[in-house]
């Protein structure tokens, strides 16, 4: 039986109505179309799935929608937008840190809030704090070059940005 | 021969046009995609590797909620759907073809691995569909299962298929027996080694996804797939599954997240989505989940090989012998027979100029997932048998393995160089990659460095590979004398605008190589235009005329090419139509940044105004030239490519742990001419981490009852961003000198590369203890158990 649950998407109120068993992350793909957050795998290892809940990064596969109730959810669709990017997808494009993009949201989230909670990190807190997300592409390095300019971009910028869009 | 110059573009680190809408959440990828009233499939698969099947019960499956069908294999036979073709047909040393079984989507009598599909369920929603899977109640009688490549070949082993005996697909070879047998006879040293290359699971992130959809107003079929080559899939399905023809089919990859080779091939699930879609009247989606993709996807290498090279008194190579058993799993996959053959044993030279090679390779059936092309497919398991038992030779030798590699390598040259196994090399500088990757590697300084680690109990230890690569396989003639049933061509098509603008229709497909970028560098700098002037369109056979896909590091070599071509064609045309409105003869006209100029004179057209006099042909040599500015061409390359290069490991080992790790990795890669270094240093890094996982942390293990006990990431050693260092990358230049670009390629060599090179530094650093050889993955468990055996056998 749907339950219904109110909650803040991307700065927008929104009302769904959900299967108890339905996850966050199928409620944010299928209810609201917010198809950029990704599902990579079914065992809560790949973090394709990671969106921010009240400002912290969460696997969205290993919550249930219901949990979100009343909660503040940002995906990737609403950290910037291609006019107004986002430092963390800015660093991500200079630095070649994607190349199929599949696990680039996911990757993307989990680094801006790596950033928030260590905001000068070095290369090895980097890769530590990226370990939760899985990318078969890229091989780490642009990675974790993007992450560590983003952090210099962040600290240098005159009215520093908030670390979470 | 570079015929294309650089105006500018073409060399550059252009950031890619593609990652706007990946970094925003933009991306379109298969599951992000539905269609009006779109159902859903879920695959009831065997849980048991070797079954008959006796009954399936779908009636309670039938009765759950949402549930529109079920389907077993007997309704597809009943359809006459027909199984999934094979790519490549390899024959015996005797002349006789392999064994070829079918491989239908469904199986109705007999199951042959853990995750073959048995049934499907189709329902309104995704979870109502996986649900009614379980309820399908299926009676197996188990059978006997092999799973091991060397076993099934052992005499009373149970049996794959009725049409392999002793589960035999083909037994191959290549090179000259008794020539090897001549040079062993005058040896002066003779190296063994007994290696397996462990068998691997590709893992692109975006699981497998497909929709299926039929109109049947109009007839027209849509499959909407993730796949790395939509006209290979259209060509397969159309021609020898559903027999509808290709008018009435079109075939959609959208964006695709990674493919490694697993995503080349027509799956099961493809044909499941569409035959259901035509059945039931409505369109059918299916997303594998993790789980499925670790049990249904291609799978890679998995080579058992015993490998002897022969030297002189001087360390000249005089010959190389091996013999090679490798797993193809439960089905023949698309290209399954080409891999440990022609892809394999043609590249066994190496860098090197060994006068006599000979290879046997006895392709095998297992009750295991089938096995086919997986990044590098077959270069990567010759390079690790070259490189391995070149390593070994210098240590049993005591000559130092660079100074080895260099005294037999081909000599620059020495180009073209035809090798002993068929394939002709056309240009190379192996020692140009060999100093270049010594040196940023600081090869010289190591040993101070070793002495430093040993103070800290560490092991330090350097390792050394000289790979080479064959790209774009090719020409087609040559290809299907060997066995291939498709062509390996490419096809382009440059549409000009009215404004002057160009969208590319190109048959090459990215899963993350950032063709938009590099295909819009070279006709930009062709058409002197600005980037942002061209569209780069791909992935639907609907809208392409015709393609060959991407794999092989094959895009801008053959795909490239042929975008040259067809960009060529515009230029000249376009010539033609400015020397009517210049009043001047065509060959007195060059084509020069962007601009149609009468030799030695101002009097100059805009390519945009040639091509809105192209379409707006009102002053128009309408005599000798049609209206409008579009030009197509196919291009067969005339050969391979070969990218080598010199990739060069440096780690630690902690001997109380048998932790492996790399402090230092560099590599110097020959990749011919380079449109964009960046894109070029990013799939360098992805490959060396493909490989460095292959060499330290992944292995896909069956049990003896052929059940998969690495089927999740929990099990399954995916290399993340702490297990793996930074690198370091350069790269030399010899140009390809049959291609218009003097392009390479570069996709794969990383993987290639880099599994030797670690484990060779393993061994290196184990060299003072005895260790003589450590089998990938090298776990701290593998490394710790060959120090601790090492020292026992001292002891004793």
């Amino acid at each position: 039986m749907a339950i219904p649950m109110d909650l803040q998407v991307n700065g927008q109120a929104v009302h769904l109505e959900v299967e108890p068993e339905t996850l966050l992350v199928d409620a944010l793909r299928n209810a609201l179309q917010l198809t950029g957050t990704h599902v990579g795998c079914d065992t809560s290892q790949c973090g394709a799935c990671t969106v921010h809940v009240d400002g912290k990064s969460v696997k969205s596969c290993t919550m249930l929608a219901v949990q979100a109730a009343g909660t503040a959810i940002t995906t990737i669709e609403g950290l910037g937008s291609p006019g107004a990017l986002h430092p963390m997808q800015a660093a991500f494009r200079q630095h070649h840190a994607l190349q199929c993009g599949f696990c680039t949201p996911g990757m993307i989230m989990s680094a801006v809030d790596l950033l928030a909670r260590n905001p000068n990190p070095s290369e090895a807190e980097v890769r530590a704090g990226l370990e939760g997300n899985i990318c078969r592409c890229t091989g780490y390095h642009n990675i974790v070059a993007a992450v560590l300019d983003c952090a210099k971009v962040m600290n240098s910028a005159p009215s520093r940005e908030k670390a979470h869009g | 021969m570079v015929e294309v110059k650089s105006n500018g573009l073409i060399g550059q680190a252009v950031k890619r046009t593609e990652d706007l809408r990946f970094i925003t959440g933009r991306g379109q990828y298969t599951d992000d995609m539905s269609r009006r009233q779109m159902v859903y499939a879920a695959m009831v698969r065997s849980p048991l590797a070797h079954a008959r099947i006796r009954s399936v019960d779908t009636s309670a499956a039938r009765a759950a909620p949402g549930v529109i069908a079920v389907y077993t294999g007997a309704d597809m036979a009943a359809d006459k759907i027909g199984g999934l073709p094979c790519g490549w047909a390899v024959k015996n040393k005797d002349g006789s073809a392999q064994a070829e079984p079918a491989h239908p989507a469904m199986q109705v009598e007999r199951v042959r691995h853990v995750g073959d599909h048995v049934a499907v369920v189709i329902a309104e929603t995704q979870a109502e569909a996986r649900a009614a899977a379980e309820l399908v109640n299926v009676d197996y009688e188990e059978l006997p299962v092999v799973v091991d490549a060397r076993a099934a070949l052992a005499p009373g082993a149970p049996q794959v298929h009725a049409e392999a005996p002793n589960n035999l697909c083909f037994d191959w070879e290549l090179g000259d027996a008794s020539a090897v047998a001549a040079a062993f006879s005058k040896a002066a040293h003779i190296v063994k080694l007994d290696l397996r290359n462990n068998r691997l699971i590709p893992n692109a992130m975006e699981p497998r996804s497909c929709i299926g959809d039929f109109d049947s107003s109009t007839s027209e079929n849509t499959l909407i797939t993730a796949s790395q080559n939509p006209h290979v899939i259209r060509l397969l399905l159309a021609a020898f599954v559903f027999g509808i023809p290709e008018h009435k089919f079109r075939v959609v990859a959208p964006d695709v997240g990674g493919g490694f080779g697993s995503k080349i091939y027509p799956y099961p699930e493809d044909v499941i989505v569409l035959w259901v879609a035509r059945k039931i009247g409505r369109p059918v989606k299916w997303t594998a989940t993790r789980s499925e993709a670790f049990l249904s996807d291609a799978q890679g290498r998995d080579h058992y090989s015993h490998v002897e090279l022969a030297l002189d008194k001087d360390a000249n190579f005089l010959g190389l012998k091996v013999d090679t058993i490798a797993n193809l799993g439960g089905y023949l996959s698309t290209f399954a027979p080409a891999v440990p053959t022609y892809l394999y044993g043609t590249l066994l030279a190496g860098c090197y100029r060994t006068p006599a090679i000979y290879v046997n390779v006895k392709g095998v059936f297992t009750h295991t997932a089938p096995v086919d092309a997986y990044r590098g497919a077959g270069r990567p398991e010759a390079t690790f048998v070259v490189e391995r038992i070149v390593e070994q030779a210098a240590r049993q030798l005591k000559i130092d393995p660079a100074e080895l590699r260099r005294r037999n390598f081909i000599p620059t040259d020495g180009f073209p160089y035809q090798t002993p196994v068929a394939l002709t090399y056309d240009t190379g500088n192996y020692h140009a990659t060999l100093a270049s990757g010594l040196k940023l590697a600081d090869y010289a300084g190591f040993a101070a460095r070793k002495a430093e680690a040993a103070k800290r109990g560490k092991l330090r230890g350097i390792g050394i590979s000289t790979y080479i690569e064959a790209c774009g396989i090719a020409p087609s003639a040559v290809a299907g004398a060997l066995g291939a049933r498709a062509g390996l061509f490419e096809a382009a098509t440059i549409r000009v605008n009215p404004t002057g603008s160009v969208t590319v229709l190109t048959g090459s497909h990215s899963h993350g190589q950032g063709h938009e970028t590099t295909f819009a560098q070279v006709v930009a700098d062709m058409l002197g235009i600005p980037m942002e002037s061209v569209e780069i369109v791909h992935g639907d056979t609907g809208k392409i005329p015709f393609g060959m896909g991407t794999y092989g590091s094959r895009s801008l070599a053959v795909g490239g090419a042929a975008i040259v071509n067809a960009t060529r064609k515009v230029i000249d045309k376009g010539r033609r139509i400015a020397a009517h409105l210049l009043e001047a003869s065509a060959e007195d006209i060059e084509f020069t940044g962007g601009r149609y100029v009468v030799k030695g004179t101002d009097r100059a057209k805009a390519f945009g105004e040639v091509a809105f006099t192209a379409y707006v042909p009102h002053n128009f040599p309408h005599e000798t030239e049609e209206p409008g500015l579009e030009e197509s061409a196919f291009y067969d390359p005339k050969n391979f490519t070969y990218p080598a290069g010199c990739h060069v490991c440096e780690l630690e080992i902690d001997p109380d742990t048998g932790v492996v790790e790399i402090v230092k990795f560099s590599a110097s890669d020959d990749f011919g001419r380079i449109v964009n270094p960046m894109i070029v240093e990013g799939q360098v890094h992805g490959g060396l981490v493909q490989g460095i996982g292959q060499a330290l942390l992944e292995n896909c293990v069956y049990d003896e009852s052929g059940q998969l006990l690495t089927g999740s990431y929990l099990d399954y050693c995916m290399p993340r961003a702490d297990d793996v260092p930074s690198f370091q990358v350069m790269t030399e230049c010899t140009p390809c000198t049959h291609n218009a670009l003097g392009v390479k390629g570069c996709g794969e060599a990383g993987a290639i590369g880099s599994p030797p090179a670690v484990i060779n530094a393993i061994l290196d650093a184990l060299s003072g203890l005895g260790v003589t050889d450590v089998p990938m993955p090298a776990t701290p468990h593998v490394v710790w158990s060959a120090i601790r055996a090492a020292k026992g056998r001292q002891v004793a």
